[in-house]
């Protein structure tokens, strides 16, 4: 059995045009030491998958469907008992790790607070633990001793502070949500090493949560692309960035500058997806994609896309989907 | 050969940072050191680094909204800062800045109008209120928006449509260059192509010439003609962009080119290893080395000075 099922998630939340679905009926699952990728746009749910996961979506919010982690589902449970969970069962990585860490605490105290709350060790104990993770995610205590203050650390550095503090208790899925987003290429790189070194070594399940389809082609196995709350394509990372189905995904992908770009003859336009990210209160009745979409027909405009499987790990939202002729 | 637009010679900085003690001399930070560039009309040159290594700097100073410690910078011939204040304000009109938040960048108070208007009220002779709307109409067309679009507040448009609305403050004043620092990096891949798109239609329109800032390596790949590496202030390699890119020589270059994520997920390419530095770094040696697996004796003692190497200029001792 998987390790977390999400079945038909959905999520409203309370905003200036009254309650909109942000998410809508999202399904995934991941197993034990599995990697998943959520790749999308700004705007497109990915965050706020997360914030599902962990339960830390506003309290205003309603959410429906299933997170079931281990054979428990998550949304039954009191905030007691969903505590429980959060940061021991699933950890995250959170964006920005200059507004992530608390600046008037000492890091120590914010890598052991988790392991304060969840594990019950002693002060020893936890001291030795917080050492341990430290030297984990590179950052020998000889040169980094614990009572220094974020502002006192480089920005990869304060990254690597984010993940101790998100292992700390040996958690079986880690969410990173667009970990390394802030960061310079080459320490993109060596923050991307840890937590994929970091997830093997453990077996952790690791959800990668990034607008980069680098990043999520390095990392993942299986990938869901994300648009407007809604999921237009799954499935394994290579069938998904080598046979792209849907035309949301085409589009991305011919809309990056690719490296090498140079040593093509001439001036090539980047073929633009044209228009732009319908509003929350205005997203059509069909298709999310329809408006942007050259293969639309009206059927896409009328009726949303139900899943269509296109081999056992391939399934694309669309009644379109594209074939090699139309890549050309 | 053609004089340059844009020429940057010999372009030190120095800050000043707080004092720890009261009766000590400030001590300086050094955020660039010794740059010489030459930009041609109608070209696009990218600067690229990693944060903290002096683009922005050098951008600011290009722009002369900064005073270089020592160097200068001639645009069209022009010392920009030899010349009295109304001369260079009068200069100003012809090299403007997209700024890299479309957010932070736009007056939330000011109607297009008025923001896309400001740089003719400040720098050209006085236009009537009508003349001003009816320029600033067309030049939001030209950037792909609606010439009613004049009355409406940035709140109202995207991202995308914001940059849009930067750029066409920018070319409002018919400028030949444009100073682009990262003004593409906070947008979506998607709105990133279509303004990058327009930048480039614009310039064969124009003849613009960009000086392109960005981390992005595969933006800057794809736009522009000439690039340098900057790095801890210093250009450590110079070149065309297809050179430069097909056969980076300068380790640093290497390291940052390596460390581009593939898109192709088969691609599993060859990795950056991390780097035990075999020498000690001094005040002399190469500002590279403890971050280079090539480095030898003479990198710790001297530091490189930028070479031309089959038309292509790098600073490194052991480059290949």
């Amino acid at each position: 059995m998987a390790l977390l099922q999400v079945q038909d998630l959905c999520v409203t939340l309370n905003t200036t045009h009254g309650p909109q679905e942000v998410i809508s009926h999202i399904n995934f699952s991941i197993n034990a030491g599995e990697k998943l990728g959520i790749v999308g746009e700004s705007g497109c749910g990915k965050s706020i998958t997360a914030l599902a996961l962990m339960a830390l979506l506003p309290p205003d919010s309603k959410t429906h469907g299933k997170i079931i982690l281990a054979g428990q589902d998550i949304l039954t449970l009191n905030s007691s008992k969903i505590c429980s969970i959060r940061g021991n069962r699933i950890g995250m990585i959170f964006q920005e790790p200059m507004t992530a860490l608390n600046p008037v605490k000492q890091i120590g105290a914010q890598i052991s607070e988790s392991i304060r709350l969840h594990l019950k060790l002693t002060r020893k104990q936890t001291l030795e633990r917080v050492i341990e993770l430290m030297d984990k995610v590179g950052l020998c205590v000889t040169r980094f001793p614990l009572n220094l203050y974020p502002h006192q650390l480089s920005g990869g550095q304060r990254q690597r502070v984010m993940i101790a503090m998100a292992i700390a208790c040996n958690p079986e899925i880690l969410i990173a949500d667009e970990p390394t987003t802030a960061l310079d290429v080459t320490v993109q790189e060596q923050i991307l090493d840890l937590i994929l070194g970091l997830t093997d070594s453990s077996g952790m399940a690791l959800i990668m949560i990034s607008h980069d389809l680098g990043v999520i082609a390095q990392t993942t196995q299986n990938v869901m692309v994300m648009y407007t709350g809604n999921s237009v394509e799954m499935g394994s990372t290579v069938d998904v960035f080598q046979n792209m189905l849907h035309p949301y995904t085409y589009g991305l992908f011919s809309a990056i500058p690719n490296v090498g770009s140079s040593l093509l003859p001439g001036r090539k336009r980047l073929c633009s997806i044209p228009g732009q990210v319908p509003e929350l209160h205005l997203r059509p009745r069909g298709c999310n994609f329809a408006g942007r979409c050259s293969s639309a027909s009206t059927i896409c405009k009328e009726k949303e896309p139900m899943a269509t499987r296109v081999s056992d790990h391939h399934q694309v939202w669309c009644y379109h989907p594209l074939t090699c002729e139309d890549k050309k | 050969m053609k004089q340059p637009l844009v020429k940057i010679e010999d372009v030190y900085k120095d800050y000043l940072l707080p004092k720890k003690y009261l009766f000590q001399k400030a001590p300086v930070f050094r955020a660039l050191h010794g740059i010489n560039l030459a930009i041609h009309q109608g070209t696009s040159f990218g600067i690229v680094g990693e944060s903290g290594c002096g683009k922005s700097t050098l951008a600011r100073i290009v722009m002369a909204l900064d005073e270089p410690t020592a160097g200068t910078v001639f645009f069209g011939g022009q010392d920009l800062f030899n010349l009295s204040a109304t001369k260079l304000r009068l200069l100003r009109r012809n090299f403007q800045m997209v700024f890299q938040d479309p957010y932070g960048s736009l007056n939330p108070r000011k109607d297009i109008l008025g923001i896309v208007a400001e740089p003719l009220d400040t720098l050209q002779e006085t236009l009537s209120y009508a003349q001003k709307k009816e320029r600033v109409a067309q030049m939001l067309v030209e950037v792909g928006l609606n010439a009613r679009d004049t009355d409406k507040f940035p709140h109202e448009f995207s991202g995308g449509q914001r940059q849009r609305i930067a750029i066409a403050r920018a070319l409002i004043t018919h400028p030949s260059l444009i100073v682009a620092d990262e003004s593409v990096s906070a947008l979506d891949v998607s709105v990133q192509a279509q303004v990058l798109n327009l930048m480039m239609d614009l310039q064969e329109k124009y003849n613009l010439t960009y000086m392109f800032i960005s981390h992005d390596l595969s933006v800057v790949e794809y736009i522009t003609d000439r690039v340098a590496v900057i790095y801890m202030g210093q250009i450590v390699e110079q070149g065309t962009t297809k050179a430069l890119f097909h056969r980076p020589l300068h380790p640093y270059t290497q390291t940052l080119l390596r460390a581009v994520p593939d898109v192709n997920p088969l691609n599993k390419k060859r990795k950056n290893k991390p780097i035990i530095p075999l020498f000690e770094k001094t005040d002399a040696s190469c500002p590279f080395l403890d971050r280079c697996n090539r480095a030898t004796k003479i990198c710790v003692n001297t530091a490189p000075e930028l070479i031309e190497n089959e038309g292509q200029f790098v600073a490194c001792f052991n480059a290949n």
